[in-house]
């Protein structure tokens, strides 16, 4: 749980002979990971980000376009309405526009809520020291990209998670932060117009929303492709808490 | 490697599969709920309109305004008809406002246009998603329902029109906000029948399915009413 910033971090699990996958899984440390939250909040907000993402491209095929009635502004837009015929039908959720909404609506308290769980279960156990990406995290990070790029033969020490995944972590919470602020610029941009001033008005609040979803579903794919590629240990950890695989925790 | 794949179990899989089935079912096909699930989101949308109307809304707060050069170039124009409504015998035309009020009214458009009057340009926000600037003029709802006097038992008030069954349901104190008005002129000139000639509601702190075009009636009423698209499942309050 505690941070490990030790340098010595992988000398201390002699146990453990990381990174050598030829060994027996049985030689290999079982070790308990994710506390019952962290993995509760985690398979929630899947499914709730499922839910908001489909529900949201409902509602976005009423204007399939960013900006004004009368002018569309010219922002990267792949899905444009004049270019795309709008997303097909299985991908959204809700059957029409008000269906679309009443889910979007309903299921944006549960993904509040679930985020605030998570995040007030890092802070209270200080577990987000291990994921807080700081500016000490930079170097490492460097160290890390170096050694995935197979420029450095050492695997850098780490603690939980390694710079890069800390990275990661850090940057898909604050994405989710960032979805649920432009959402509220965008559902109330009267009586919360500082909000949506802040995101560049309305129509561009509507915009981040959009580019919020697109972060989401690019950083699922490159998230579940690594875990399945370089470390599959951890989905039994994410769903049973425990594990046993390449990487055993160095704290 | 027999039954398990890198370290998961069978059991592990089935697990993931729960989690992750419901998931992909919700996603599938457009679902819209069932029948089960459809009156549970309207339920829940109903507690997203107090928070709206409670937590997310304050009545002293005004919309933006902005600069007659800043108007759109376009204003899109709805009607649920199958044509634009138009009166047959526009000179004939009288609102009547009435319901728990002591003073029940019918006024004709110049009587309207006697009254106290404001001028705004502001931003439309429609629910599909689309924004428009333009500039309206009318009588302040809050000085039509001055003269009416609205009884202690009113709290909501109804608003009918001419065009199909078109109605919409307000809560009294959105209805009376300073920027609710019954417009009567579209960027500077008569509102025309594209726009709800001769009489309609707008406000710009309401999403346009809540600006009634067309108007016939105000009906001051104990009970909330309900509306055209807000019956269909669109938000109730569509406060912005």
């Amino acid at each position: 749980m505690s941070d490990s910033t030790m340098p010595g971090g992988l000398a201390d699990v002699p146990a453990a002979p990381a990174f050598t996958p030829a060994e027996p899984a049985g030689a290999r440390p079982l070790v308990h990971r994710h506390h019952w939250l962290v993995r509760l909040t985690h398979w929630a907000n899947a499914v709730l980000l499922v839910g908001m993402i489909a529900s949201g491209l409902q509602i976005y095929g009423a204007f399939a376009h960013f900006g004004t009635k009368a002018h569309v502004y010219p922002l990267p837009n792949p899905f444009d309405a004049s270019r795309y015929p709008g997303f097909p039908h299985w991908t959204r959720l809700g059957g029409w526009l008000a269906g679309g909404l009443q889910w979007h609506f309903a299921l944006a308290w549960p993904f509040v809520i679930t985020g605030l769980l998570y995040a007030g279960y890092l802070l209270a156990s200080g577990e987000w020291r291990s994921l807080l990406f700081r500016p000490r995290d930079i170097r490492p990070a460097f160290e890390m990209q170096l050694y995935y790029l197979r420029l450095r033969k050492e695997h850098p020490a780490q603690g939980k998670h390694n710079a890069l995944q800390k990275g990661a972590y850090t940057f898909i919470f604050a994405l989710g932060v960032v979805a649920v602020l432009t959402g509220f610029a965008v559902y109330k941009p009267v009586q919360l117009s500082w909000l949506t001033t802040l995101f560049g008005g309305y129509e561009l609040a509507r915009y981040w929303h959009f580019v919020a979803v697109w972060l989401f579903v690019a950083f699922t794919l490159v998230h579940v492709a690594l875990v399945l590629v370089v470390d599959p240990a951890s989905l039994r950890a994410i769903i049973t808490g425990w594990y046993r695989g390449r990487f055993p925790s160095h704290d | 490697m027999t039954d398990r794949i890198a370290g998961l179990s069978r059991r592990d899989f089935f697990r993931l599969g729960a989690v992750a089935g419901p998931a992909s079912l919700v996603a599938a096909c457009g679902w819209d709920g069932g029948n089960l699930l459809r009156p549970k989101l309207a339920a829940l949308s109903r507690v997203n309109d107090w928070v709206g109307e409670k937590v997310l809304h304050s009545n002293a707060r005004l919309a933006r305004v902005y600069a007659a050069a800043e108007r759109s170039s376009t204003m899109p124009a709805y009607y649920i008809s199958d044509h634009m409504p138009t009166l047959n015998n526009a000179a004939a035309w009288t609102l009547a406002v009435g319901g728990l009020v002591r003073k029940p009214m019918q006024l004709g458009l110049a009587q309207l246009q006697a009254l106290p009057r404001l001028s705004y340009t502001v931003k439309h926000h429609c629910v599909e998603g689309w924004t428009a600037i333009a500039s309206w003029t009318g009588v302040p709802l809050a000085a039509l329902t001055a003269m009416v006097e609205p009884t202690r038992d009113a709290r909501y008030v109804r608003f009918d029109s001419f065009d199909k069954d078109y109605y919409n349901g307000w809560d009294l104190e959105s209805a009376m906000h300073r920027q609710t008005i019954l417009a009567y002129a579209f960027n500077d000139r008569p509102l025309m029948p594209d726009h709800g000639a001769p009489l309609r509601l707008y406000s710009p702190v309401k999403l346009g399915y809540k600006l009634t075009k067309y108007l016939t009636t105000i009906t001051f009423t104990h009970d909330r009413p309900g509306g055209y698209w807000e019956d269909q499942g669109y938000p109730w309050l569509g406060g912005v």
